[in-house]
């Protein structure tokens, strides 16, 4: 099948979602890295803290303005990702079916080198992977008001197994992101021409051109 | 014993209630000027000074949330006895070695702004009032909580008893650690907000505020402020010991 000069100006990403995984990429690292200033101010695991250089914020009362100020970012941006996502069905296209039978075998092919990479098109490891981070940032986003409002949110409060309980599960949402980040940049970095097609929407080849 | 906040100095000069320098240096580093200036709505991220008025201009945006979220009838949950944290840590900007010791027979409370019976008052007169207890949980912004069981009067039927301006914005806290703090009226008529007296069914000891400290379970705890000298009733914002080093003013739970 040749694909018509129209078609293959098609973009591998849409713009809403370029743009929204950029500025998501952003609000998340001033989440996660003034989170940990804030983390550090009372330490859930014994004295266990997070060197200071790769926090935000200086001191408590800075890493407190950053995190509920990137907060607006995370949620409106977020909002436009969903609604866009949900109303064009493209989270639905990309996103699904997850199959367990399929996730073990590109599981497998995955981690055996040979899982081949195909532009536009997630594998079942990767969707699994993208739903997983998805619902991370939900559980983030819900212990975060628990803890934050335990009074006027007290259920919420109560469905994360109470205030301290809430804290831990705030802390494990962000130990899922932090994890998933970890294995996004170093497939980037395994597969290089995805992050052109992450700014610019389409596959660019580098090197001479084939033909 | 926790402090509240080991890192910093006892008192900050006012270089160092600037926010966010040694961040910008990170950020800097971080090579996340473009984006950061693309997310931020242009904001330099080199220059200081507009990063902190944004930052400020978010903290006031979220006063407005959460006095939008507040609901004057919410109770804080309340717990049992059994659930109190044995050795209620003691928390303060200085040491343990530094707790206030205050004579509670020739203290009196000083009543200022918006209020019509200005006469001082004496703890034997606020022990007259109707008293009314609570076991809540005291919520410190670094994050770690506390169950504590405290007494005293309803902070609205003093401020009904004074003659305050009930719609006034704001009531200021002036303590005798040089401490000083400021909370919105709809929080301080608040059904569970007391001046207390007691704590676990005993006069405060010095290290929980003695004479009188404020028990608001909506906020968190550095807006619990202890040793409470003066009261005044305003529409002038007041600001904080904290609060005017950054820490959001709302801070409500």
């Amino acid at each position: 099948m040749s694909a018509s000069p129209r078609r293959a100006e098609r973009p591998i990403h849409p713009l809403v979602v370029r743009i929204t995984h950029w500025v998501n990429a952003l609000a998340m690292l001033m989440m996660i890295t003034s989170g940990w200033r804030i983390y550090n101010a009372s330490p859930i695991f014994g004295d266990w803290a997070f060197p200071k250089a790769i926090t935000l914020g200086g001191w408590l009362g800075g890493a407190l303005q950053w995190h509920f100020a990137a907060m607006w970012l995370l949620v409106a941006n977020a909002s436009v990702y969903l609604t866009y996502g949900l109303a064009s069905g493209h989270l639905r296209r990309r996103l699904t079916p997850l199959r367990p039978a399929e996730i073990g075998r590109d599981l497998v092919a995955a981690l055996t080198f040979r899982l081949p990479h195909r532009p536009g098109v997630y594998n079942a490891v990767q969707r699994l992977l993208y739903v997983a981070v998805l619902l991370a940032g939900f559980v983030a986003v819900l212990s975060g008001l628990a803890i934050w409002k335990p009074v006027q949110f007290a259920p919420l409060t109560v469905l994360m197994g109470g205030y301290d309980q809430g804290r831990i599960v705030h802390f494990l949402a962000m130990a899922g992101i932090t994890a998933f980040v970890g294995v996004h940049l170093a497939l980037v970095l395994l597969v290089p021409r995805t992050l052109p097609a992450m700014i610019v929407g389409r596959d660019i080849r580098l090197g001479p051109k084939a033909g | 014993m926790k402090l509240f906040d080991r890192a910093r100095p006892f008192v900050p000069t006012r270089d160092q209630t600037r926010l966010a320098r040694p961040d910008r240096r990170l950020f800097l580093r971080g090579g996340l000027v473009a984006a950061g200036g693309l997310a931020l709505g242009g904001c330099d991220l080199s220059d200081n000074a507009r990063t902190e008025s944004v930052l400020s201009g978010f903290s006031r945006l979220n006063d407005r949330l959460q006095a939008a979220l507040f609901d004057s009838q919410r109770l804080a949950p309340t717990f049992g006895v059994s659930d109190i944290t044995p050795d209620f840590p003691f928390n303060a900007y200085y040491p343990a070695s530094r707790i206030r010791v205050i004579d509670g027979a020739s203290w009196r409370l000083e009543l200022a702004g918006l209020v019509a019976d200005r006469a001082p008052w004496t703890l034997d007169r606020l022990r007259a009032l109707p008293q009314e207890g609570q076991i809540t949980r005291h919520v410190c912004v670094e994050g770690w909580s506390a169950i504590g069981q405290w007494s005293g009067v309803l902070f609205r039927t003093f401020l009904e008893r004074i003659g305050a301006d009930l719609t006034a914005r704001y009531v200021r806290f002036d303590c005798g650690d040089d401490y000083w703090t400021s909370i919105d009226m709809p929080s301080a008529l608040h059904p569970q907000t007391i001046l207390a007296l007691d704590y676990a069914g005993a006069p405060l000891p010095p290290k929980y505020g003695f004479p009188v400290k404020l028990r608001i379970p909506t906020k968190l705890g550095f807006k619990n402020p202890k040793h409470i000298m003066a009261i005044t009733v305003t529409n002038d914002y007041p600001g904080g010991y904290w609060e005017d080093q950054g820490y959001n003013w709302f801070s409500g739970l």
